[in-house]
């Protein structure tokens, strides 16, 4: 294996999310959409997910979620078995997907209301102005959604996500529709967020050089049946910054991966 | 320097200027005002033209000039409370009524049909199966059980104005964005919660196009009723006039009623406008 596992200071840190043996069979279609996947996300790590169409990582990111069960295998968060929705999944989409009819602020304690009712959520207010400073979203508090661009679109998603206080991101191409510039941008960004909240996240992508840019460990997919064909560790340094994306080091990891995904197309 | 600057080596000769005129015909630039004054003038002027050289009777179609005297006539009848505001006045009474009864009912089945599996499975064929008749022709029934008074009008007019609103509301309940439901799923929400907060306001377009669409079928309800069912409204007004031959009174009331029925529409926009406000003016900077 050309890239070994990064053993960094000492010890590794405490494992927040574990999947073991996780299959998902669709018996209708006699489909293995996933094949005996075993993932573990440790606390503070950035880990990515890339694969072809059809490599099952949507179930793989459905199962993480709580929106589906598993077939086979085990599901643990944060010590509990994961078996439905949870508050302490925080996930966000390729779309911002923010209500129309509520301001920018309102939008991001959505979550709040829904699980603990209108109190609670003016009560959150602090943390959720707190939260908009830190994605730079500050005095768009009362602003609609109609009003943000994309990008500051995405970044009230962040904050939605993130005032759960959840153990985990679960990210499904969340700036895919934004334009490339703006994606650069907004994935250093991302990093910056995810490091000073110490965040566990978990990106869906369809980018190799944004999965290497961000990631600690990039697991890659392949096909018939859907499985991880290898956890790449990513051994640049922290924090990565866009220079990186021309220097030599980047382009040996970008073509390893694009090679496995080659691999795993058969 | 990457790239040659293209002034200093121009290949040939340019012209000063190569600005052409865009040319648009005659018909598309006449201003909306001016196009509409045009097609009304054409259009009244051939109505005059046919009622005062007699091709047809003035008793068939009365000339502009006999309209518009029975729009004054009635006009004064009906701001002086003359004995056509008391007319006017139930028909208004009818309208209003079966427009609110229909809402309510509308809505409320349409949440039914559109939220529940059993009503859109075992409810909804038999709706399609009663909004396939012509409803119109229930209007004897109606007067034969609710007898001559303003009742059997407005359930008419409930009748026939409620399907829009349910099927817009039902439809409304299934336009929900798939994302924003895919978020409320993640957020564990009760079905009580995404059908407040997310299903219904993302369905209000829809639900308000059958709100207009009610609006205006309203109307032709109550009218219906009152011709066949008989009453002291408007529509009986209309009856009168024309057994009377007096087909320019017809016009002229037709006109008011028309007016009362743009109002309702109006006020139906206007709720519409302020109820979703965030459909108004999307502007996004970027």
């Amino acid at each position: 294996m050309m890239h070994q596992a990064k053993m960094t200071e000492g010890a590794l840190a405490p494992p927040v999310y574990t999947l073991r043996k996780v299959s998902k069979f669709f018996a209708r279609q006699k489909v293995v959409a996933l094949d005996n996947v075993d993932l573990v996300l440790r606390k503070g790590s950035f880990s990515s997910v890339i694969g072809p169409s059809g490599c099952g990582k949507s179930t793989l990111l459905k199962i993480m979620a709580g929106l589906t069960s598993p077939s086979e295998g085990a599901v643990v968060l944060a010590g509990e078995p994961v078996m439905g929705t949870r508050r302490d999944i925080g996930m966000m989409y390729q779309q911002a997907t923010l209500l129309p009819w509520l301001t920018t602020i309102d939008n991001i304690l959505l979550p709040i209301g829904i699980a603990d009712g209108k109190a609670a959520a003016r009560g959150k207010r602090p943390d959720a102005e707190a939260l908009m400073s830190l994605v730079g979203l500050k005095g768009f508090e009362n602003a609609w959604p109609s009003e943000l661009s994309g990008g500051m679109a995405q970044r009230a998603a962040i904050c939605r996500m993130l005032i759960t206080e959840p153990a985990v991101l679960l990210l499904d191409e969340p700036f895919s529709a934004l334009d490339e510039l703006v994606r650069d941008f907004m994935n250093m960004e991302l990093q910056r967020i995810c490091m000073e909240q110490d965040a566990t996240t978990f990106l869906v992508t369809h980018s190799i050089p944004e999965a290497v840019i961000l990631s600690d460990t990039i697991y890659v997919m392949g096909t018939r049946p859907g499985r991880i064909i290898e956890a790449v560790t990513i051994d640049l340094p922290r924090p990565r910054t866009l220079d990186m994306l021309t220097i030599e080091r980047f382009g040996e990891i970008v073509a390893y991966v694009r090679r496995l995904l080659g691999e795993g197309m058969h | 320097m990457l790239y040659a600057n293209a002034d200093n080596d121009t290949p040939h000769d340019m012209p000063e200027s190569t600005v052409w005129a865009e040319k648009r015909d005659l018909i598309d630039r006449i201003p909306r005002p001016i196009s509409i004054l045009i097609l009304g003038l054409i259009l009244v002027g051939t109505w005059h033209l046919v009622s005062t050289t007699g091709i047809v009777s003035s008793i068939i179609l009365p000339s502009p000039g006999q309209t518009w005297h029975e729009i004054i006539t009635v006009g004064t009848n009906l701001l002086s409370g003359g004995y056509m505001f008391p007319a006017i006045w139930i028909t208004t009474q009818e309208v209003l009524i079966g427009f609110l009864l229909a809402s309510i009912i509308g809505v409320s089945l349409g949440i039914l049909v559109g939220e529940t599996t059993f009503g859109e499975r075992a409810v909804m064929p038999y709706l399609v199966a009663i909004d396939t008749m012509p409803k119109i022709a229930f209007a004897p029934l109606f007067v034969a059980w609710l007898g001559f008074g303003i009742s059997s009008k407005v359930a008419l007019a409930t009748f026939v104005s409620v399907f829009p609103i349910l099927v817009g509301t039902a439809a409304g309940l299934h336009a929900a964005d798939r994302n924003a439901l895919n978020l409320f799923r993640t957020m564990s929400a009760s079905r009580w919660q995404t059908l407040v907060q997310l299903k219904i306001p993302s369905g209000l377009p829809h639900i308000f196009t059958g709100l207009k669409i009610a609006s205006l079928s309203v109307m032709a309800g109550a009218i219906t009723a009152e011709f066949l069912g008989g009453g002291k409204g408007f529509g009986e007004l209309i009856r009168v006039a024309a057994s009377q031959l007096n087909t320019a009174r017809v016009f002229a009331l037709i006109l008011y009623l028309s007016l009362l029925g743009l109002s309702l529409f109006a006020m139906v926009s206007f709720a519409q406008q302020r109820l979703i406000f965030w459909q108004r003016n999307s502007t996004r900077p970027d």
